[in-house]
Parts: structure tokens; sequence; C-alpha cells
């Protein structure tokens, strides 16, 4: 069969054109979508240090989504915890920062990210992105191969290595599902609070208010009240994979 | 044809006894690993890929290398390796088993490991590494199979076999490369963000496995009286040695980028490695082994005169063996992960569980492994 | 052929093993007899018809499930136009809230062991 040369470039741009049709009919579909929940929170560090040695959002996370507490470090399971500033923040650390700033303990969880490596890796799509924002875990489908937990590079994902009833003395919270040894497990913005339109566990725990959460979408929100007010910063803002968790300075 | 396995000498039983063995220890360790959880390893929420997942890595390696002989001789004609495509297609199908054993053990719920198939996820590179690996399993074992048939029969391979054979090649070098891939696009890990992971990996391949088969043809001379030929053994040494030198070069490269830079981060995990960090210096043992017994090879490897004699080759290839199973089987995955995304180092040791259940794998490749090449030989013998 | 009476004396024995628990339990009178379920005191109607769950509630709940976690959508419109919440614990056990006397009746006698009740805890499936 002999073809011209306009003839093949005319088939080429029709063939170009029928494969660009679906993604641009999805993305003017999506801007014709009504612009959906982002949820964010935002980390008040001088506030949450009012109170000294205060646990209240992490004991009121744990014992409602019945996270076990487990003594060995390796071991552990947390959905929401205190870490050191220079830990939290290790590439924003400088030697002449004073040793009591380093110290300071500042709550950290899983940021949700706009672009989470663990989603992209996840092999079963146990873990995904919600149209709303949140990175959400299915505890069933999850086989266990810990590949999240390789691709999060905040730490923020636990793994059951064993059965966490066996660390839970008296019965678990019926509220809510244990998980079964064998799955990766990590916070989910307490999703199951927010379809009754509660706020996060923690959120309502802390008692200095220092942690707010709500919707990014939502120009009069009071977490972009504070984002406006203040300078923010997120953790390891180079690796693109944008936080929904901020801390205010 | 498969029955010539179960035909041998008292020699080739008690090997075979003495694997039985170790798979059934390995076997029980992994009945108490799955009753209790994973917990019995060494992992943590730090350290989360260890031991099984490193042994996953290399055996990969060890499965592709088989397009190193496989090349020379279906596209180059190299006539020396007519008798070592099909020992290097059979290590490529008993090291891909292993792998898919490894990984079995390493998950938390094994059993639901086929929803990687039922939910198929482009996005993740475990999905394409699953197709990959299995994929390449069946090419193997059908080209194996077929081509060993038609010499049983005494008569030449059929045609269809040939495209088929020319595919398991790109498809050798996918398999490394989409392992590779697994680990070197992750944001948090530093010391696998490189775009020399994939190269690197393949130079490895490319000389653990042949000197595995060097070492293999040498014993199967030994024991067996089945002699791969001079010529295939010498090209294989060389082979290793050009890609123990890519290998060194690729380190060095490595070395070069993290501390030039000045960038901790990158330096850091190289630390680690060579020299401990904070005060925790467990691996550095292993690595300067490995340099040592790289060097060593290398001299062996490349001076042509230590090549061609066989005791030191064996000595060679061994070393080539151990030096990039510490470097790909050990040091790989634990140094990405350490220091931790909270810039601490901590420490990762096998446990003893962990380390019955690997011996225990291994044991099985290498019993699938002899009861292949016996066939082999029968075949070859009985001809 | 002088192994007939072997070959003919190992099918008698083989057919024997192989029917042992059939007629063992006919000679004891221990045959199985249809899990007796103990009721819900309260609520005499589910979520669906009694003899869709008996046969579908399996599916029932993996629908459930799919959509609770999935796509976050947990409310339930009955066949009677009952609205319940999509929720093991809080809707299913709160009416069946004996495990031993219910759930595992028919899964004993059927011989399955589904391991929802591994997380779904309540104080009265541990």
């Amino acid at each position: 069969m002999t073809i011209d040369r306009r003839q093949f470039l005319g088939l080429a741009g029709l063939s170009a054109l029928g494969f660009a049709t679906k993604p641009s009919l999805e993305t003017i579909g999506r801007q014709l979508r009504a612009p959906g929940r982002r949820w964010a929170m935002v980390v008040d560090p001088k506030k949450c240090l009012e109170l000294d040695g205060c646990t209240r959002c992490i004991a009121a996370c744990h014992a409602a989504h019945n996270v076990p507490p487990i003594a060995e470090p390796r071991h552990e399971v947390k959905w929401i915890w205190k870490e050191r500033f220079e830990r939290a923040f290790p590439s924003d650390q400088n030697a002449h920062t004073d040793d009591a700033l380093k110290s300071k303990l500042l709550p950290v969880l899983c940021n949700h990210c706009e672009n989470p490596p663990c989603v992209r890796v996840c092999p079963t799509r146990a873990t995904w992105k919600r149209d709303d924002g949140i990175v959400m875990m299915d505890y069933h489908r999850c086989i266990g191969c810990r590949y999240c937990m390789g691709a999060c590079p905040y730490g923020s994902r636990s793994f059951n290595w064993d059965d966490p009833l066996r660390h839970m003395g008296g019965v678990p919270s019926s509220d809510y599902p244990t998980r079964t040894k064998g799955v990766v497990e990590k916070c989910t913005f307490c999703e199951e609070r927010l379809a009754k339109r509660q706020r996060p566990l923690c959120v309502e725990a802390c008692p200095e208010g220092a942690l707010v959460f709500g919707d990014l979408a939502d120009s009069t929100s009071q977490v972009r009240e504070l984002l406006r007010a203040r300078h923010s910063i997120r953790r390891k803002p180079e690796l693109g994979t944008q936080p929904a968790v901020y801390y205010v300075i | 044809m498969l029955q010539k396995a179960l035909t041998g000498s008292r020699r080739y039983w008690t090997w075979l006894a003495a694997l039985a063995v170790l798979i059934v220890i390995g076997f029980a360790a992994w009945l108490r690993q799955l009753e209790t959880g994973l917990v019995v390893t060494g992992l943590g929420r730090d350290v989360s890929w260890g031991l099984y997942i490193a042994q996953f890595t290399f055996l990969v390696g060890i499965a592709a290398s088989a397009v190193m002989v496989v090349l020379p001789y279906y596209l180059h004609d190299c006539k020396a390796f007519a008798r070592v495509t099909i020992l290097g297609e059979l290590l490529a199908v008993a090291a891909i088993v292993a792998c898919a054993l490894f990984i079995l053990v390493d998950m938390g719920q094994p059993a639901r490991v086929l929803n990687v198939l039922l939910y198929p996820t482009p996005s993740s590179l475990m999905f394409w590494d699953m197709l990959a690996l299995g994929g390449y399993l069946v090419l193997n074992a059908l080209i194996a199979w077929v081509t060993l048939s038609a010499e049983r029969r005494d008569e030449p391979a059929p045609a269809w076999i040939g495209p088929i054979v020319l595919l398991s090649i790109p498809w050798a070098i996918s398999i490394r490369t989409v392992t590779a891939f697994l680990y070197a696009g992750l944001p948090g890990r530093s010391f696998w963000m490189t775009a020399l992971l994939a190269p690197r990996f393949l130079a490895s391949a490319f000389a653990a496995g042949p000197s595995l088969l060097i070492l293999v043809a040498l014993v199967l001379r030994r024991v067996a009286r089945f002699d791969v030929g001079r010529q295939a053994i010498d090209t294989l040494a060389v082979i290793v040695a050009y890609a123990m030198i890519a290998n060194v070069f690729f380190l060095l490269m490595e070395l070069f980028t993290a501390f030039y830079s000045g960038i901790p981060e990158h330096a850091a995990h190289f630390r680690y490695l060579f020299a401990g960090l904070d005060g925790h210096r467990g691996l550095v043992p292993w690595m300067w082994t490995s340099v040592a017994l790289t060097l060593v090879a290398l001299v062996l490897l490349v001076v042509p005169r230590l090549r061609k004699n066989e005791r030191l080759l064996a000595g060679a290839a061994g070393a080539v063996f151990v030096a990039l199973w510490i470097d790909k089987g050990l040091a790989l995955v634990v140094a990405g992960f350490v220091p931790t995304p909270f810039d601490q180092v901590v420490d990762y040791a096998p446990t003893a569980v962990e380390n019955l259940i690997s011996v225990g794998i291994w044991a099985t490749g290498t019993l699938l492994l002899t009861c292949f090449y016996k066939i082999v030989i029968a075949v070859r013998t009985q001809g | 052929m002088s192994d007939r009476p072997l070959i003919i004396g190992g099918l008698v024995l083989f057919l024997g093993l192989v029917t042992f628990p059939v007629w063992y339990n006919v000679a004891a009178g221990t045959g199985a007899r249809a899990p007796a379920l103990a009721r819900p005191a309260t609520e005499k109607a589910c979520v669906a018809p009694r003899d869709y769950m008996r046969t579908s509630h399996m599916a029932l709940l993996v629908t459930w499930r799919e959509d609770v976690v999935r796509r976050g959508d947990r409310s339930y419109v009955a066949y009677d136009g009952r609205h319940y919440e999509k929720n093991l614990t809080g809707t299913c056990l709160t009416c069946h809230d004996d495990k031993a006397k219910f759930c595992d009746r028919c899964h004993d006698y059927a011989g399955v062991s589904p391991t929802c009740t591994e997380c779904h805890v309540t104080p009265m499936t541990r």
C-alpha cells in the first residue's frame, strides 16, 4: 500500500486527536464538576507547647481507633504522635538552633499529601486518595507488602507485626473495628466522623486548640484564614508531595 | 522427561535429602511466622523491608543473567554457549521460583496476594514486577522444556520457539529494570533515588549470574562428568570480568556524586555502610569484605593467565558471588532505610526465624536447580 | 487371577473407610440436625428479606464493606423503606447480639469461619 507523506501526516494527526479526546474530556469534566472539598489540618506549635507533656490528641485518637499500645519501638503502631522538632523537620536544622528548640515536641501524623507516593506504589489500591483529599486505607484489601511504608517519606505508616488484640488489655471499643495482623494502618483524618459532620478526635481533644481542621477549598474556612495570616511550613516540601498538614510559625 | 530426576547416584540423593531437611526446617519456621506474624523477624517500623526482599532483589538478578548466555548464542552465534544456554534458562526458572517464595514469605497477608492481579494498579511498580516475573518464568520454562524435549528426541527445536527466545532477551533486561524501579522512584529514600540504580542492578546481575554458572559448570564437570566446554567457561569469565568492572565503576560514580555534592542526605547512607553512623557499625565489616572480595576477584578475572587457571577462576567466581550478595542481598535494602526519614540511625539484624526461612527458600531453589540439571545431563548423555 | 480376593477386599475396605462418616453417624444417632438459630428478641424485620439473608448475607456484607470503606457511602434503604447505617457491629450485631447462638450455629454447621469478627469486635464476639 502506498501512502504519500501528506496522507501519512493527516492520519497521524487524526490519531493524535483521537488519543487526546479522552484525557481532554476528562480534564474539562473535572473543571466543570463542582470543586470538591480539600481537607487539611493546620498545627500551631506554639499553642501545642503551652501544655507541657500533653498527649491528649494521641490518647483520644488511639483509644477510639483501637490502636494497640506497643512498647517495643520497632513494632509501634501510631497514627499521631509527638516528634522532636529536629526530627520532624530534619532539613530545617542548623548548628546554632537552640538545643531546647530542637527537642521541642510537635504532633506529626499522616500528611494526606496532594501527591502521595504511598498511593502511587500500592499494588492493590488498598490505599488511595479520595476526592475530598483524604488518603484512605482499606484494611480488607491490604496484602501487607509494606511498599507504602517504604514510599512514605514521613514515616507516617505503621504495620501490624503481630495481632494487635494481643496488646490491648480489655475489650476494644466496638465503635470502630480493630485491624488484623499483617496490614498497614495510619491516620485517616477520622473520615468516619467527617461523615457525621464531626471534627477529627485529635482536633476536638486538644485543650489549647492547637490543631485546626478544615476545608482548603473554602476560602472562608478557619484553616485558610490561619494560612493567610501566618507563614506556614510543611514537612519535606522539596519532595513534591504537597502535604495537607501545615505548621504555622 | 521429568522422571529422569528420579534416578540418581547415592551422592545425588544425599544432596537432595540434605536440601529437603533445610526446606522442611524453613517451612516449619514459616508456619511459625504465619501464626504469629512478621514480629518474629528483625523488621520494624523504620526498616520495613529486610532479608526477604533483599534476597528477592538479588535473585531477580540471577534470573535475569540467563540473558547473558542466551544473547551471545542466539543473536551472535557464539557457538561456545551451545551447551550452556539451557543451564542459564533453567537457572532463571529456579531463581524466579525462589523470588516468588521470598515475596510470599514477606507478605503480611499472603492469602491476599492475588489482590495484585484482581485489582491491577498500573501506577504501582509491584504490579508490573509481578507480571514481568510471571511472564519471564513462563517464557523460560517454555523455552527450556521445548528445547530440551527436542534435544531428547534428537530433533531440531521447532521454529516457533525462536521468536520466544528472542523475546526472553529484552524481557530479562526488563525484569531487572522493573525491580530497580521498585526502589528508584521513592521520594523519601535518597540512597535508592539514583538513575544509576537500574544499571547497577544489571551490572551486578551480569556478574553474579554467570559467576554462579561458572561454579555450577565446574561442579557438574566434577560430580556428573558433564562438561560445558573450556571455551564456554572462559567466555563466561570474561563476561563476569567486564560486568565487575562496570559494577565497581558505577559504585565509584555513586560515591562521587554523594560525597562531592556535599549533600548530607546522600552521603549519609554510604557513611553508614562504609564507616558507620552515630556509632552504628553493623554493616561496615560486611561492606569492606565485599570490597576486598571484589578487588581480589577483579585481579583474578582481568589477568588472563590467572583467569585461565580453573582453581583461581572458581575462587574468583565465588568471591564475585559473595561480594555481590553482600551488596544486593544485604546492604542495598537496609541502607535505603537508614538513616530514617527522621534522620535517625537504627539497626536491623535478621532473626533466627528469618534466616531459617531464607535458607529454606535458597534450598528450594537449589533443589529445583539440581533436579533440572539432572534432567539436562540425562538427556544429553543419553543422546 | 490370584489377586482377585486382594483387589475386591481392598475395594470393600476403601468403600467402607470412605463412607465411614455416613454410616457411623447413622449408627450412633449423631447425624447433623438443622441449626437452630436464636432469633433477636425485639426486631422482627432484618435489613433484607429473610430468604435473601439466608442465601446472600455474605454478599450483602461485602457490598456494604465496599460501599463504606471505598466510597464512604454509609446509608442503606431497606426493602421496606427503613433507613439503616451500613455497619456490622453498629447495625447487624445490635439485634443479633449473641454470636454463639446465631452466627456460629450455621457457620459451624457449614464448616466456614468468616474472619469478620477478628476485627469487628464487640464484647460478645471476643
